[in-house]
């Protein structure tokens, strides 16, 4: 194939993925939307006036950047991990894998669909925290690139989860076991500073916490890690889960006998 | 040029089952060929490995003179494959399942939406274009699959029992179709249990068992080696018993049938005369079985015997 006919093979598999989850927008758009409001309204109104200022913020403005994030990593993840797993267990992947197709041309496909439905959750996640709170954007470049990159990075988690997903089961296990704890203990409700020296070390093997800090430092300006720092481990993170991702699909991990 | 050339191939799956022992075929460029071999020969392995949707374990695979390991996206634009199971989303309309389909083969959404069209009309699928796949019936979602498999107009159609569970009407319109597609120069693989079918489409035709080829050859060819056709014949008026009828064997099935064994060295004519000689008259007649299906049965019989030695009855 050459590359006028590549780029047509991609933007047949974006919009196809795009049109999947707008399709049913019920269980993809709405959720997160309600999600979010919920923790404003319990977080934010009823628990964070209890709790006072972090970094010279108030506490429902300091965690309005991780919940966006949040939002945005469980929907990255959770649009392309369904949609592959889904394309595996009808077999409709057969019809990218008969094809000539190259791998990077399915695996983009797939991740610019999670990215897209980060990108419109974390909107909407944006919109609704304009009700609860009063933030100004320090950074639009970074924000904007945080957000961009995150979207990126869990798009392709999802696609190596769902590559070896062989049941269901296998793509809420790491979501439930893995993806949310490291979520709920990347500093989304809390500064490191608030914690121990032991476990504040300890936090700096998530690489969530990377994302999160840099995502606060774009929208409110403070942040507990360097971001130069923390964009050298978001990209880097993203580059070996590409080259992971291309791996298995060139050997045909759970998709070809 | 052939259009598929395989030698040798083999395939082991991770469980230890040894699918493919050595198989090797050959179709010539604009063959209608029929792969046939009783279920769990490895006819699917094969077809899944031309495909590039099973990795071989080893042999080697060559399609209009590419092989699949060192030229796999250039097989791939010239191979359109019809599977056994349904492998499309059903939750998509039938066109966009078409349209996506010639997209991934970098086709752009107006030249698909035209050969959308096309093929759409040609398998009467078109009221149903705006329907979701899964409120198709079972020979509608065969030709969607059939449809699906064309829109990159490929050299090499495999059709993997493209047929089955399909009402006999709706089969011949889509034998006739195939029939039209091979008639334009694309070369077609078939796989069916439907023997009829093989030997009404097929000029050649490979049988593989327990992962090897056992047989490879012209249908005239095989079909030359019945030695025996059995035959049954609707008399126009009612008998009271056997007739004789000298050197062919004959039975009664009821008033006004019978069955007559004609074998290599008689003719049906003979038969005739014999029977107008008894005051016989027959108004119609049948083959018992169908001739591929009796060589069939026979060859999977004597599969530890000699090919050739076929005799059926």
């Amino acid at each position: 194939m050459n590359f006028p006919q590549q780029m047509t093979a991609l933007k047949t598999i974006a919009t196809k993925e795009y049109l999947r989850f707008i399709r049913i927008w019920v269980q993809t758009i709405l959720p997160p939307a309600i999600t979010i409001a919920l923790y404003f309204i319990i977080f934010g109104e009823i628990i964070g006036k209890q709790i006072g200022d972090i970094d010279g913020y108030k506490y429902m403005d300091y965690i309005v950047p991780g919940l966006i994030l949040m939002a945005v990593i469980t929907n990255a993840y959770a649009n392309v991990v369904s949609s592959f797993f889904s394309s595996k267990f009808h077999h409709s992947i057969e019809e990218m894998l008969v094809s000539p197709l190259p791998n990077y041309i399915i695996l983009l496909g797939f991740v610019s669909g999670g990215v897209a439905r980060g990108i419109i959750v974390g909107t909407i996640a944006t919109v609704v925290s304009m009700f609860f709170s009063e933030i100004q954007i320090h950074s639009y470049s970074v924000t904007l690139a945080v957000f961009i990159l995150t979207s990126i990075l869990f798009a392709l988690a999802g696609f190596i989860n769902a590559a070896y997903a062989r049941s269901f089961d296998d793509i809420t296990i790491i979501p439930t076991f893995v993806l949310t704890p490291l979520i709920y203990l990347g500093g989304v409700f809390y500064s490191i500073k608030m914690l121990p020296e032991f476990w504040q070390n300890v936090s700096l093997v998530n690489p969530i916490l990377y994302m999160v800090n840099a995502f606060h430092y774009g929208i409110l300006g403070v942040s507990d890690i360097d971001v130069t720092t923390a964009f050298v481990i978001i990209i880097g993170f993203i580059v070996v889960l590409y080259y992971f991702a291309l791996r298995l699909l060139r050997i045909g991990v759970g998709l070809k006998p | 040029m052939n259009a598929l050339n395989i030698k040798n191939l083999q395939k082991t799956y991770k469980n230890g089952v040894n699918a493919l022992k050595g198989v090797d075929l050959t179709v010539k460029e604009g063959d209608f060929f029929a792969l046939l071999g009783p279920n769990g020969a490895g006819k699917s392995t094969v077809i899944g490995i031309i495909a590039s949707l099973v990795n071989k374990t080893s042999g080697q695979v060559e399609v209009f003179g590419r092989n699949i390991d060192t030229n796999s996206a250039d097989v791939r634009m010239h191979i359109g494959l019809v599977p056994q199971e349904f492998n499309f989303n059903i939750f998509e309309p039938v066109g966009e399942i078409l349209i996506n389909q010639a997209g991934y083969y970098g086709i752009n959404r107006e030249e698909a939406t035209k050969r959308a069209e096309v093929y759409l009309k040609q398998l009467d699928l078109w009221g149903k274009r705006f329907d979701m796949a899964k409120e198709l019936s079972g020979g509608m979602k065969r030709r969607l699959m059939i449809a699906r498999a064309l829109m990159h107009r490929p050299k090499l159609l495999i059709l993997d029992e493209p047929t089955a569970g399909v009402d006999i009407e709706i089969r011949r319109s889509m034998w006739q179709f195939l029939k039209q597609q091979n008639a334009k120069g694309t070369t077609i693989i078939l796989t069916t249990h439907y023997l009829e079918e093989a030997e009404s489409l097929c000029n050649n035709i490979a049988i593989i068992d327990h992962g090897i080829t056992i047989e490879q050859t012209k249908m005239r060819t095989l079909l030359d080696r019945l030695h025996l056709e059995t035959f049954v014949l609707y008399l126009a008026n009612d008998i009271e018993a056997i007739p004789d009828c000298k050197d062919y064997s004959v039975r009664m099935i009821d008033n006004t049938t019978l069955e007559a064994d004609v074998n290599a060295t008689q003719d049906i004519n003979g038969l005739f005369t014999t029977l107008n000689a008894c005051g016989i008259k027959v108004v119609s007649m049948k083959n018992k079985t169908n001739r591929l299906e009796q060589l069939f049965i026979s060859m999977m019989n004597n599969k530890d015997g000699d090919a050739n030695e076929v005799v059926t009855r």
